[in-house]
């Protein structure tokens, strides 16, 4: 097993609920897509060339203040366990993990991570560059980012192209490369089926929604991943301000929702949030998904002054000690075991008695 | 996976529906999923750059690179772009140019980066590619250069787009 230990904050200081509007963000994260100038892009290139671009990444990379005691992972190298494990933490993405159906990792498939700061190497494009901060913060994260992109950018040549921008590997990414992206919590949407409206609203404003793990994951729990769509005609503050401005209009309609439940049917809200809360104390084997919905309930009873005494934070981590790979690490199992439900229940009940007794 | 309909087939298909308050996904492999009224991906593209990429290729115009063509960086043809949706090297989008602006105009509605410019080590600006403008640094002129080469090349389209970009920068100016 790797261990993540050596990673300052275990590289989910993003999850601490620390940030602004954290009752109902969870998190940002702003990538920006690079390639190397004059090396074949991924799709095409061989694994001599990907170590190439790894072995440039690094040497370039240590020369950086930004990234000069970033922990290195080497996908490539790694059981199947810890590269779940790294994808659970969504530090890296599925695609470059190597968790795809039938996928196996790319040769030179690495992150290299330092504080809230990363880079996934050899993944769709040669550089992936990212930054993630806890709660509802676009221009703290596009800003970090950016000034890793100024570091590597000096010391490696990327290619850009003076029409087009920076070139990435798919033209859905070329241009500023840029997608910035929060990670928010909207049951209350949910429940007052609001929720498709506001989303075909987003896609007319050229905004996108994906699941909790990001591209071509299933929305669980009610969170939806909000990105912009388009990278390419506007300038990286443009795109930024725009996406900040709508996801501000999304949580303006969550809170007007959780509002007309509160007002117009406050015991099938507080039933539905208190049995949730009830089945997470006390239920004795647990699948992830079931886990994931209640845990979302709960978190609605907490934001809307329903359940007292827990907070954000344990609700923040069970989301992510809950997934397979995660709690196998945590007892010892691997992800298939089939003790893991009971194990799931059992943690989840610790957790939670640890949190109320805490607070009592 | 099994499809949940025909437990037969291999799911292709995850549909996530909002039912009775309930968020649910139902795994269905493509012929449950047509007989249910839903698209699937490989039966009808429903992004523009799976339409465009099906299009692609096959109606190659007389201004197009044709589908042999193959970039002199990486060997790769139009026919390959097709296929995997991903482009071969940096040098793809100037050999594709053509071709390219079309799905850009689609996929971005705009062809043209007005985003941060970047320096190449050194400072000694952007290595040139082949059919690459000139750098400056002032967008107006960027603009007007490539208004003049999209006029040149009677993509009117394009040359329509950009004047109104100068128009709009220089009002703002």
């Amino acid at each position: 097993m790797i261990d993540l230990s050596l990673v300052p904050d275990g590289g989910v200081g993003w999850l601490d609920a620390s940030g602004p509007a954290s009752h109902m963000v969870l998190s940002t994260r702003v990538r920006l897509a690079r390639n190397l100038a004059g090396r074949t892009f991924t799709s095409r290139n061989s694994d001599k060339e990907r170590e190439l671009v790894l072995r440039d990444l690094e040497s370039a990379a240590a020369d950086t203040p930004t990234l000069r005691q970033a922990v290195r992972f080497r996908l490539d190298r790694l059981e199947h366990a810890d590269r779940q494990l790294l994808h659970e933490r969504h530090l890296v993405s599925r695609e470059l993990a190597g968790l795809e159906v039938e996928a196996r990792v790319r040769t030179g498939a690495s992150l290299l991570l330092q504080g809230h700061l990363g880079v996934m190497v050899n993944e769709e494009d040669h550089l992936r560059l990212q930054g993630f901060c806890s709660g509802f913060n676009l221009a703290a994260v596009y800003d970090e980012v950016k000034r890793l992109d100024t570091e590597l950018g000096q010391r490696l040549p990327f290619a850009f192209h003076p029409e087009f921008g920076y070139l990435t590997s798919c033209p859905t990414n070329v241009g500023t490369g840029l997608r910035a992206s929060v990670l928010i919590h909207l049951p209350g949407l949910v429940l007052t089926k609001e929720i498709s409206k506001v989303l075909q609203g987003l896609a007319q404003v050229g905004l996108t929604y994906r699941g909790l793990y990001g591209e071509g994951s299933e929305v669980v729990g009610n969170f939806f991943q909000l990105s912009n769509q388009t990278t390419l005609g506007k300038s990286e503050h443009e795109l930024l301000d725009h996406l900040a401005k709508m996801v501000r209009q999304v949580m303006a309609y969550e809170e007007q929702a959780r509002d007309v439940l509160l007002r117009n049917a406050p015991t099938v809200t507080e039933d539905k949030v208190w049995r949730a809360f009830g089945l997470l104390r006390y239920a004795r084997t647990m699948s992830f998904e079931e886990a994931m919905n209640l845990l979302s309930g709960v978190r609605l009873g907490v934001g809307m002054n329903i359940i007292p005494g827990v907070g954000m934070y344990p609700l923040n981590k069970l989301l992510i000690n809950t997934q397979p790979a995660h709690l196998a690490q945590l007892e010892g199992l691997t992800p298939a075991d089939p003790d893991l439900p009971a194990r799931r229940a059992a943690h989840v009940r610790r957790v939670l008695e640890e949190e109320v007794g805490r607070r009592r | 996976m099994q499809c949940d309909q025909c437990k037969e087939r291999e799911a292709v298909v995850h549909l996530t529906q909002i039912v009775e308050e309930q968020v649910t996904t139902q795994h269905l492999c493509e012929r449950c999923a047509a007989e249910r009224g839903v698209e699937s991906a490989t039966l009808l593209p429903k992004t523009p750059l799976g339409s465009f990429l099906a299009a692609m290729g096959k109606s190659a115009g007389p201004r197009g690179t044709g589908t042999r063509t193959a970039c002199p960086g990486c060997g790769a043809t139009l026919q390959d772009f097709r296929e995997a949706g991903r482009l071969g090297c940096g040098e793809c989008y100037a050999t594709f140019g053509a071709e390219l602006r079309d799905l850009l105009r689609r996929l971005h509605g705009s062809t043209t980066h007005v985003g941060e410019r970047y320096l190449a080590p050194g400072g000694a600006g952007v290595e040139a590619l082949p059919g690459d403008l000139a750098v400056t640094e002032d967008p107006a002129v960027a603009l007007r250069d490539l208004l003049r080469a999209a006029v040149a090349a009677e993509d009117f389209e394009l040359a329509a787009e950009l004047r109104d970009r100068l128009r709009s920068l220089e009002g703002v100016e």
